[in-house]
């Protein structure tokens, strides 16, 4: 009697150790990034008023909060400028890869005629082709289209064509066995198998997607043609209106969380029922 | 005893491995000149060493593979479309639920779920896991994978099931229980089973016939008759008739393993 109830209490003061150690975790994964950014805020306040830096060399961060509110008309149409582009540019790198990933798994001759290419068009710097792209495109806005593209399309590519590749053989003899066609097989056994691995591509895409849209409005948007927030930064520059730079910094780098939220979100919804990546273990 | 012996012998053919023999590329001799027959409600285990070509029978009678020389005659003169195959490993699609896995075989023959799902719940239940048609695969335990592995191979009512090594995956108590369940399905279901395994153990308690293989090449050296009537729940494996046989088999595994060396 006396020993049960001893062991009962045990587990119970265990289980409350461990429901409080959950909560402080929760709240720390809060609190602990916020205090940062305020202590850094401040530090950067601080060290710009007392060391009396021209707003030129570093604006504060007050200075810069002023020029998003100011700026407000030019920011925002900007942000929608590159999210579009990006938005865009992620689409078809998911189009693009994904069927052409799906005719290099159905057909070797494809793979072996095109995969090459495919290398030639990663490992070229977009940063080179991109002028080129400016001559032959008449819009500005698709030729930055096309450079955010490339660059994002091929983690599609080749993580969905690993991914077809790799699914279970004795799966794949099952499916043998039952007369599987080869849109079947395609369907229930590849295209599941290649999920992870092509949520994996996505993943990264959506950040290069960003890098490639902002590297294309630096280089075609520079000649007056008003593109998104990069040409605006870099517009910012030539007139050291240093504020704004720091705001359409800080926008990108927004738009960057963002998309970064949304494609774990994506792998979350995908994935949670049944992939390792999406399990929650318990402790 | 004696006319479970004679049921055997009457039964009719369904298959016939003649001469078969299986190179791959081009030097790795896996079988030389087998010749096996197995009859329509069999229990035939295939037993031998690592490497002896056991899975490699198994894949040429499914038709995953075909003879390097040699043939399988079927008794209706084709192979049939309804065998189905067990692997050591569960070989479930993880992405999908139990119930939705047991569809599969139905599925790739056009058969919406809605149409067999009273036959996929009526099987699970069959391999005692009713309630769980929507848990995913991670969920279950290996034992419980491997009844869902053996529920999609049922569901069908195939003829003809292949297990390779389906339990050596799991531990000894998990097994017991699963060679019990297995007989106790092949007498309901009437299906013929052949049963590749390392076991002579498990070998004696499931089959009526052992077929005994050695390696370099990869060849049947002896075929043994289990004469214990079914069902074998009861008493068979721990009476002296059980351990007899485990002696025979034994030393038949023996001598394969000698031929090998
Ligand atoms: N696809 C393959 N390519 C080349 N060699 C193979 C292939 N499959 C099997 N072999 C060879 O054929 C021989 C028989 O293999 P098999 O898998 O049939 O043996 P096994 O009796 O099932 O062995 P185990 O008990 O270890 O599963 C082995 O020497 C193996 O290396
Ligand atoms: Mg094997």
């Amino acid at each position: 009697m006396n020993a049960k109830s001893s062991f009962t209490l045990t587990i119970d003061t265990d289980e409350l150790k461990r429901a409080r150690r959950e909560r402080i975790n929760r709240i720390a994964k809060w609190i602990l990034p916020s205090t940062v950014l305020v202590l850094s805020l401040f530090i950067w306040h601080f060290y710009v008023t007392i060391n009396e830096v021209p707003h030129y060399i570093l604006p504060g961060p007050l200075k810069v909060a002023e020029s998003t509110v100011t700026d407000w008309e030019i920011l925002w149409p900007a942000t929608l400028v590159t999210w579009r582009l990006t938005m865009w540019a992620l689409v078809m790198a998911v189009a693009g890869g994904v069927i052409l990933a799906v005719a290099f798994t159905q057909s070797r001759w494809v793979e072996m005629s095109f995969f090459p290419y495919a290398v030639i068009l990663q490992v070229t710097p977009v940063i080179a082709v991109a002028p080129l792209l400016q001559i032959y495109v008449d819009s500005a806005f698709l030729a930055a289209l096309l450079c955010a593209w490339i660059v994002a399309f091929f983690p599609i590519l080749s993580n969905t064509t690993i991914g077809l590749k790799s699914a279970d053989h004795n799966l794949q003899d099952l499916f043998s066995i039952y007369g599987a066609t080869r849109w079947q097989r395609l369907r229930y056994l590849a295209a599941p198998s290649a999920l992870p691995f092509f949520i994996g591509g996505l993943k990264i895409a959506g950040g290069l997607a960003l890098i490639g849209a902002v590297v294309a409005e630096f280089v075609i948007g520079r000649a007056g043609t008003g593109l998104g927030l990069a040409s605006t930064l870099l517009e910012a520059s030539y007139r050291f209106n240093f504020g704004r730079l720091y705001a359409a910094l800080i926008l990108i780098s927004l738009m960057g969380v963002v998309i970064f939220v949304i494609m774990s979100l994506i792998s979350h919804l995908a994935l949670r029922h049944w992939h390792e990546s999406a399990l929650k273990r318990e402790q | 005893m004696c006319s479970d012996r004679t049921s055997i012998e009457n039964r009719s053919s369904l298959l016939t491995m003649e001469h078969i023999e299986k190179v791959f590329n081009g030097d790795v001799v896996a079988l030389k000149d087998m010749n096996l027959q197995i009859n329509l409600g069999d229990f035939v285990s295939l037993l031998g060493p690592s490497g002896c070509g056991k899975s490699t029978a198994l894949r040429l009678i499914a038709g995953l593979l075909s003879p390097t020389s040699g043939s399988i005659q079927w008794s209706g003169g084709q192979s049939l479309d309804d065998l189905s195959i067990v692997f050591q490993e569960p070989t479930l699609m993880p992405w999908a639920t139990v119930a939705k896995n047991v569809w599969l075989p139905f599925r790739l023959r056009g058969q919406s779920y809605k149409a067999v799902k009273s036959r996929i719940l009526n099987v699970l239940s069959l391999v005692g896991l009713e309630n769980f048609e929507d848990a995913y695969p991670r969920e279950l335990s290996g034992g419980m994978k491997m009844r869902v592995s053996i529920a999609r191979a049922l569901v069908t009512n195939p003829r003809l099931i292949l297990m390779d090594e389906p339990f050596a995956a799991l531990d000894e108590i998990t097994r017991l229980k699963l060679d019990n369940d297995l007989l106790e399905l092949k007498e309901k279901i009437g299906c013929t089973v052949v049963f590749v395994t390392h076991s002579v153990f498990e070998s004696v308690f499931l089959s009526d016939r052992i077929v005994v293989m050695a390696a370099r090449p990869g060849r049947v050296i002896r075929e043994l008759q289990i004469d214990a009537p079914y069902p074998r729940s009861g008493g068979f494996s721990t009476s002296v008739e059980y351990a007899e046989y485990n002696r025979t088999v034994s030393d038949a595994l023996k001598d394969a393993m000698a031929l090998a060396a």
